[in-house]
């Protein structure tokens, strides 16, 4: 039992990702605290808005493991998260008054979008598909899916009671519901699952990068060819990583839409799918801990500006992205605390690898 | 090591390639190649520039596939097996430039080498064998330094050290020594040499005579994709052909 504890604290604090002192487990630990005393103090319109912070948390996780740790750069998570969104919408519609029917919603939704990344990255992997080609054709996929989408307006295109909607989006989606507690757009339930979600996917992650399996993944990112000279299938593994990056974004769709009860092909857009890689790589991409505070911070930025008009706020996003890219190639979380660690620094080479950039790597 | 079938060491072919061919644009690299390795040898290649040395390297590895020919490994036709297949069979191949992850610390190098097998699949004589070659090259201590940080000799010692991580049968050294010091050069000789001793068959691609000196029993000499001599060192050494087309040109 004491050598299992020690195992998984060592896996928790492994060196794959930042923030590994005891300070940093303190302020986590206050962090946790803080989320979970919220509710008691917070508006419900604060609580709405930190959800939907939140939800894209997961997605956005899904594109640091791929790109960070794997590699590969996607523009195709939204197409997942889209996917996943629309097919909960139309089995928990479907499925209304049935026991248990968002729950087999939320599986199918997060299954189609992970199926659907298998069968795309097995031909982008097994074809030996490399370099900018990958998130070109990720692109590709997400556009034509939002085109596809936006013609679905009509009554002819219906499944079973559920209308796709066009543009107009599909409307009247069932939130997720387990037994009597219904976790709706505004509700506290809503919010401890979020965040309960997002802590346990973050921790979870740890314990995954700092795997066998994990390393591995960083392996073939710095060198896949090395790495199949180990006996690796390279192949399968990105497609694993594809595919799992593929659920967690579909994880996101499935909270957007039982957040919104709603969903249309926006989500699916040029914008929306340049977005995680922006919230990805601002923070850092190689390190989970500043995905997670990137993406939060950079939604509520985004939120904040859009009182003074969308348009103003993506061009931010766009300056945010250049910055990084000119200055912070690893991200700004990663660059600020690798400089704050530096001079106190005890044990010599017990850096991360933050550096940019793999053989295996685009971008 | 040789008597695991039952069989005597000299008649049982670990490795074979039977008129292998390839051709990189117009130049034929291999050129019908027919090599046999037998089980527990330790054998040189040698031969000019653009003689088909790594090139055959890499075919048998399977970075690269062949125009034609066939390779056979413990008498398995392996000839359109991928690279990662090979390596569970039992050859593995440290490159010609030093390939080691410069990012990742010696112990994560190693993890990565040896995530295919669980600790049940790592039975004492791979362990013990790996322990060796990383205490031989100094490797078994600062676990965490960055690979990156190392000399170059102990990187190549790094990546040599990796590759035995995956239990080879057939190891495939691509110039071993290309940079090291005469001192890091006799102790990669007398590694090999130990190694070659406790059962692991070997194959060295190497430029630097004095290495191919301290180690081989048998040399082969490739000349524009093929074979032009095979045999002890010192035949090779005296043969007429091979002083003129390489030896001389030192």
């Amino acid at each position: 039992m004491k050598r299992r504890w020690r195992a998984l604290r060592d896996a928790l604090n492994g060196p794959q990702d930042l923030g590994r002192s005891p300070g940093f487990w303190g302020v986590f630990i206050a962090a946790t605290i803080g989320l979970l005393l919220y509710p008691a103090s917070g508006s419900s319109f604060g609580l709405s808005s930190l959800v939907s912070f939140l939800l894209y948390v997961p997605m956005a996780l899904g594109l640091g493991l791929l790109w960070g740790y794997g590699g590969i750069l996607s523009f195709g998570q939204s197409a997942f998260f889209g996917i996943a969104g629309y097919i909960y919408g139309l089995v928990a519609g479907n499925l209304t008054g049935t026991p248990a029917g968002t729950i087999v919603a939320l599986v199918a939704a997060i299954a189609a979008a992970a199926l659907a990344a298998s069968i795309f990255g097995y031909f982008l992997f097994y074809g030996q598909v490399s370099g900018w080609i990958i998130p070109l054709l990720c692109l590709v996929l997400t556009l034509i899916l939002a085109t596809f989408m936006g013609q679905t307006a009509g009554y002819q295109w219906r499944v079973g009671q559920v209308l796709l909607g066009g543009y107009n989006g599909m409307t009247n989606i069932p939130s997720l519901r387990a037994g009597a507690i219904e976790f709706g757009g505004t509700s506290t339930a809503l919010y401890y699952l979020v965040v309960v979600v997002t802590l346990l996917l973050y921790l979870g992650l740890r314990v995954f990068v700092n795997s066998r399996y994990g390393h591995v993944l960083v392996a073939v990112r710095d060198d896949p060819e090395r790495t199949r000279m180990l006996g690796h299938n390279v192949d399968f593994i990105q497609v694993q990583v594809f595919a799992l990056a593929a659920a967690l974004a579909g994880l996101s769709g499935v909270l957007y839409a039982s957040w919104g009860n709603y969903m249309n092909p926006s989500t699916m857009d040029l914008l929306a799918a340049t977005l995680p890689v922006i919230w990805t790589a601002v923070g850092g991409r190689r390190s989970l801990l500043a995905v997670v505070l990137s993406t939060v911070a950079l939604r509520a930025l985004a939120d904040s500006l859009a009182v003074s008009g969308s348009q103003y706020a993506f061009l931010v996003m766009g300056a945010l992205l250049l910055a990084t890219m000119l200055f912070f190639p690893g991200g700004i979380i990663v660059s600020v605390a690798r400089a704050w660690r530096r001079p106190s620094r005890t044990r010599p080479g017990a850096r991360e690898a933050v550096e940019p950039k793999g053989k295996g790597e685009v971008a | 090591m040789t008597e695991r079938d039952g069989r005597p060491q000299q008649s049982e072919r670990l490795l074979r390639t039977v008129a292998l061919t390839k051709s990189f644009g117009g130049i034929r690299a291999i050129d019908r190649l027919d090599l046999g390795v037998a089980r527990g040898e330790l054998r040189c290649l040698i031969g000019p520039n653009g003689a088909g040395k790594s090139t055959l390297f890499s075919l048998i590895a399977g970075i690269h596939r062949a125009d034609a020919g066939r390779i056979f490994f413990k008498g398995e036709d392996i000839t359109r097996l991928p690279p990662f297949r090979r390596v569970l069979r039992g050859i593995c191949l440290k490159f010609q430039t030093t390939r080691v992850y410069r990012d990742l610390s010696i112990s994560q190098n190693l993890l990565v080498a040896l995530a295919l097998r669980g600790p049940e699949r790592r039975d004492g004589d791979t362990a013990g064998r790996l322990a060796w070659a990383l205490a031989t090259f100094g490797l078994d201590r600062d676990g965490d330094r960055p690979a990156r940080e190392l000399p170059h000799s102990h990187q190549q010692w790094l990546e040599i050290c990796l590759a035995l991580a995956t239990d080879p049968d057939l190891l495939l050294l691509d110039e071993p020594t290309a940079g090291m010091t005469p001192d890091e050069t006799a102790l990669t000789a007398d590694f090999v040499r130990r190694l070659n001793g406790q059962g692991t068959t070997i194959l060295v691609v190497e430029h630097d005579m004095t290495f191919v000196r301290q180690i081989a029993r048998a040399v082969t000499v490739l000349h524009y994709g093929r074979v032009i001599a095979e045999g002890p060192l010192a035949a090779i050494e005296a043969n007429k052909d091979v002083r003129r087309i390489y030896l001389g040109e030192q």
